[in-house]
């Protein structure tokens, strides 16, 4: 396509954050009423790109240019980049909950006269938008009584309202079932025609593959290629897939040689529903173990439900109706609590250490005893000496840089409060334990000292579960990996038999195994 | 065992452990403590300030021990407030509990003729029901503690003024004694003060020092980081100076040492263990600092939250019990704005009001200088409502201060 027709370029773009390139160099050009796929995995940096294109981070954080129909633009906040016409519609929905359809399409942009709001118009103009976008509620309707799918209506007419030119939408089908799915894949095309481009942001291949003009790829903060979607030849998910992933595997994983016992764990037919939206399955019909020593990877994109299995699992901290059978060393168990867990020597170290891990306002020592304080005291009370030596025992052993166990986890670095996590794991001595995103947001080296952490609590002979989003982990560090799609087990695969792309098939499965 | 004055809990935690590296370290290493710290420089600052504006009267002898009586139930309040609004909660009742209370523990004196101790213990059962009857709303059915407690300062107020129609008065000499009366001066007087007293004081500070003394043993037989020698000596003569002071001057006073301030040094060493070294002072920490998180570990916040409850009830009932005897009658109106004087000792103390942080030091602190304020504005004639302002005041400023600090901890 020619530049000529392009409504964005975004040339050379470079951001940095603390010790991290997010995004090096990267080019983005997107046509005239085109639909355009972005894709990666989770982490090459797609969501940055978005935030420098709204405005989040305004122009000057970052280097690079961005041009959009032509003139060059500077966006401070995304009030500047919303007034171009360009909106985005985020995976997390920002609509609220107790105002009507109406109030929320034209919240901050109230249809009003001197600061009286004129209802007619407001409810008028809301019906119009919605008939655009083919939702059939009342204006009035309370955005609460809606469901995920319907609100994502709402956001996009929002967006219309606003008189919208390019219109973003990051992972918007993740949450909708597929008769949602496909509404809104319809909705784009139908946009499309009347002139609005749209940029996609998907995991869901099969979605890019019917629906855009054109898709670039981008892995580790680079632009990989962008792919023509219809020219001569079709272009394949597995087109895609190579280059999402094509990259080697770098020596970045210390050895190990495993010795696998008997099996520790073992969860069958495991179903969970969503806590609030109790119609929608998250977890559907699961089963998988693991051995003592054995580490077990599950892999899987962003809402594949691997966490929501493993947290339901864990004294059924998430979901609700949820069915299935969970065996500990062959034996059925009973956990509906975290304290059940615990005592079953379940334990599981969330992937969002500062909203569920720790408490960022007490002490490293009080944080390595929190799940486990019974160990460390008698008739209820705290045998305090004890407890710093075990503090610091762990931070030495597993290398928490601080000069003492008395500083606050609030002060400390990610990969540093990762490890807090992990000791106060490992202090509850359980057997099976469950580690969320273990690396998540942390640098290199600290990396590779987690991944020797994990290695020598698999030949202390416990069960170790990885959920991991980045596929080189968990090939570099598990014996055996399961896929998750849609929350199925698509897939189980041996380490000797895997690689990124097999992966990317099963994770990218929809239900009928239609990504094959 | 006069240890109200005592900046550091008596037994030294762990957690004096700072490093000698660098001062910024000790600090991070210290966490909440430098902050106390601050805390107790105001107090000391506002008592020299209201020493010369009164000409020295804030410190007669019989000043201090009326102050102390005067105050007792702000601090038993606020030793029960501090742990409810650690664990992220309020309670806007205890003033009502207080009239409530106070109400059964003189109707079962006068009007049922209950020994007056046996009275003392019901008043605190009553207590203690009310603070479950809280907590279950709290705690298992999911009922934010504002609402909750909001609920219970109407009703037991209302059930206060049902209760006692007319003031009851005219109670036991023992009962009134708990409130005004002092210890024995069973041993006589050395150089005018009184014998008792002064040993009292002798022997807190001989805990204190000798608990010191041994922790810092231990840690250094475990081959821990150790408080530096200068810093350690430093405390430890001001802990002996500040008591020793403290209980010389109430050895001079008319009667010695109040029979309050016994229970209230009681309670203090009491609460500061549970808070520091149980297991359900860490689960409050821990439902406060992230409840997310303390669920994930496997608190049973629930059963914690109906303690906390059942707790701040029964040292209501406790504080009842001296505020009853204080005024020696019992009167519907008991208590009033009595939950705010704990609230505002457990803000001026250094409490967060998102929960997660607090102390019982922090809090008894906050009481007494709202204490002095008053004993000092009371002496200088400065009216009520001139009072309540300037409390105000202090109020907003000790938060906005320790808001700053900690903005400005955080941005370095």
């Amino acid at each position: 396509m020619a530049d000529e027709d392009a409504i964005l370029e975004m040339r050379g773009i470079t951001k940095t954050f603390p010790g991290v390139t997010a995004l090096h160099d990267v080019t983005l050009e997107v046509a005239r009423a085109e639909v355009h796929a972005i894709c990666g995995e989770n982490g090459a940096g797609k969501s940055t790109l978005v935030k420098i294109l709204s405005g989040v981070y305004p122009h000057g954080s970052y280097e690079g240019e961005i041009l959009f129909e032509g003139e060059p633009c500077e966006f401070r906040t995304i009030r500047d980049s919303e007034e171009r016409g360009i909106v985005i519609i985020h995976q997390e929905l920002a609509l609220s909950p107790y105002l009507s359809i109406a109030e929320n399409i034209f919240l901050g942009n109230e249809r009003a006269k001197r600061g009286v709001v004129d209802w007619t118009a407001t409810n008028a103009q809301a019906a119009k938008l919605l008939a655009r976008v083919g939702l059939s509620e009342r204006p009035d309707t309370p955005v609460l009584d809606l469901g995920v799918g319907k609100q994502q209506l709402v956001e996009i007419a929002k967006a219309l309202s606003k008189r919208v030119r390019l219109l973003i939408l990051d992972e918007p089908t993740a949450a909708l079932n597929d008769e949602d799915s496909s509404h809104l894949l319809d909705l784009l095309r139908s946009l499309q025609e009347e002139g609005i481009t749209s940029i996609l942001i998907s995991h869901k291949l099969n979605e890019i593959e019917a629906i855009a003009d054109r898709t670039t790829v981008i892995r580790d903060g680079r632009t990989i290629e962008t792919l023509h979607m219809h020219d001569e030849v079709e272009v394949t998910e597995e087109r895609i897939i190579r280059a999402m992933v094509g990259r080697s595997l770098d020596a970045r994983f210390p050895e190990r040689t495993p010795r696998i016992g008997d099996e520790a764990l073992r969860i069958e037919d495991w179903t969970v529903h969503h806590p609030v939206d109790v119609g929608r399955v998250v977890v559907d019909g699961a089963s998988l173990h693991v051995r003592r020593g054995e580490v077990v990877g599950l892999a899987g994109l962003m809402g594949a439900g691997r966490t929501e299995l493993a947290m339901s699992v864990f004294g059924r901290t998430y979901g609700s109706g949820i069915s299935g059978r969970i065996l500990k060393d062959g034996q059925e168990v009973r956990i509906v609590s975290v304290g059940d867990a615990i005592r079953h020597g379940i334990a599981y170290a969330t992937e969002d250490r500062k909203k569920y891990g720790l408490n960022l306002l007490d002490t490293i020592r009080r944080n390595v005893s929190a799940s486990a304080l019974g160990k460390v005291s008698r008739w209820g009370v705290v045998d305090g000496r004890q407890e710093v030596r075990i503090a610091e025992q762990y931070r030495t052993s597993l290398g928490i840089k601080t000069t003492t166990v008395e500083t606050l986890t609030g002060k400390l670095s990610g990969g540093n409060q990762q490890k807090v996590v992990l000791s106060k794991w490992i202090f509850a001595d359980p057997d099976v334990l469950i580690l969320d995103e273990p690396t998540r947001g942390i640098d290199v080296g600290a990396k590779y000292e987690i991944y020797t952490i994990i290695n020598r609590l698999a030949d202390e002979g416990k069960a170790v579960i990885v959920i991991s989003s980045e596929l080189p982990e968990l090939l570099g560090i598990c014996d055996r990996i399961y896929a998750f799609s849609a929350g199925r087990v698509t897939g189980e695969v041996a380490r000797e038999d895997a690689n990124q792309e097999s992966l990317m098939h099963l994770m990218t499965m929809d239900k009928d195994g239609a990504a094959r | 065992m006069s240890t109200m004055t005592t900046p550091t809990p008596p037994e030294s935690p762990p957690q004096r452990t700072a490093s000698t590296l660098s001062l910024r370290a000790r600090m991070q290493g210290m966490g909440g403590n430098v902050r106390q710290y601050g805390i107790l420089g105001a107090l000391v600052v506002i008592v020299l300030l209201f020493q010369v504006l009164t000409d020295g009267k804030l410190l007669l002898p019989n000043n201090v021990a009326s102050l102390v009586q005067q105050n007792a139930y702000v601090m038993i309040l606020a030793i029960g407030m501090v742990m409810v609004i650690v664990a992220g909660h309020i309670d806007l009742s205890v003033g009502s509990v207080v009239a409530f209370v106070g109400a059964i523990v003189g109707l079962s004196m006068k009007e049922l003729g209950l020994p007056w101790l046996l009275a003392v213990l019901l008043g605190l059962a009553v207590g203690a029901a009310v603070g479950a009857w809280q907590g279950y709303w709290v705690a298992y059915v999911g009922i934010p503690a504002f609402i909750v407690t909001l609920a219970g300062m109407l009703i037991f107020r209302g059930l206060a003024i049902v209760l006692v129609g007319v003031t009851v008065s005219g109670f036991p000499q023992p009962f009134v004694d708990i409130s005004n009366g002092s210890l024995p001066n069973a041993l006589g007087y050395v150089a005018n003060g009184d014998v008792v007293t002064l040993l009292l004081g002798a022997a807190t500070i001989a805990v204190i020092v000798t608990s010191q003394l041994r922790s810092r043993a231990a840690l250094r037989r475990e081959g821990l980081v150790l408080e530096p020698r200068l810093s350690f000596t430093i405390k430890l003569v001001l802990i002996t100076v500040g008591i020793g002071a403290f209980a010389w001057i109430l050895s001079q006073s008319a009667r010695g040492t109040p029979i309050v301030l016994v229970i209230v040094g009681v309670l203090i060493l009491v609460y500061t263990f549970v808070m520091g070294h149980t297991v359900f002072g860490r689960h409050i920490y821990a439902i406060g600092g992230n409840r997310q998180a303390a669920i994930l570990s496997g608190v049973d916040t629930r059963r914690t939250n109906f303690w906390i409850f059942l707790n701040m009830g029964l040292l209501t009932g406790m504080a009842a019990v001296v505020t009853t005897s204080r005024a020696g009658a019992s009167v519907a109106a008991a208590g009033q704005n009595y939950e705010l004087d704990a609230i505002a000792a457990c803000f001026i103390g250094g409490a967060a009001v998102t929960g997660g942080i607090g102390e019982i030091s922090g809090a008894i602190i906050g009481a007494l200088v709202m204490g002095v304020l008053n004993m000092g504005l009371s002496i200088m004639s400065v009216d009520t409502e001139g009072q309540q302002a300037i409390k105000g005041f202090v109020l907003l400023l000790a938060v906005a201060f320790d808001l700053v600090n900690k903005r400005r901890a955080g941005a370095g």
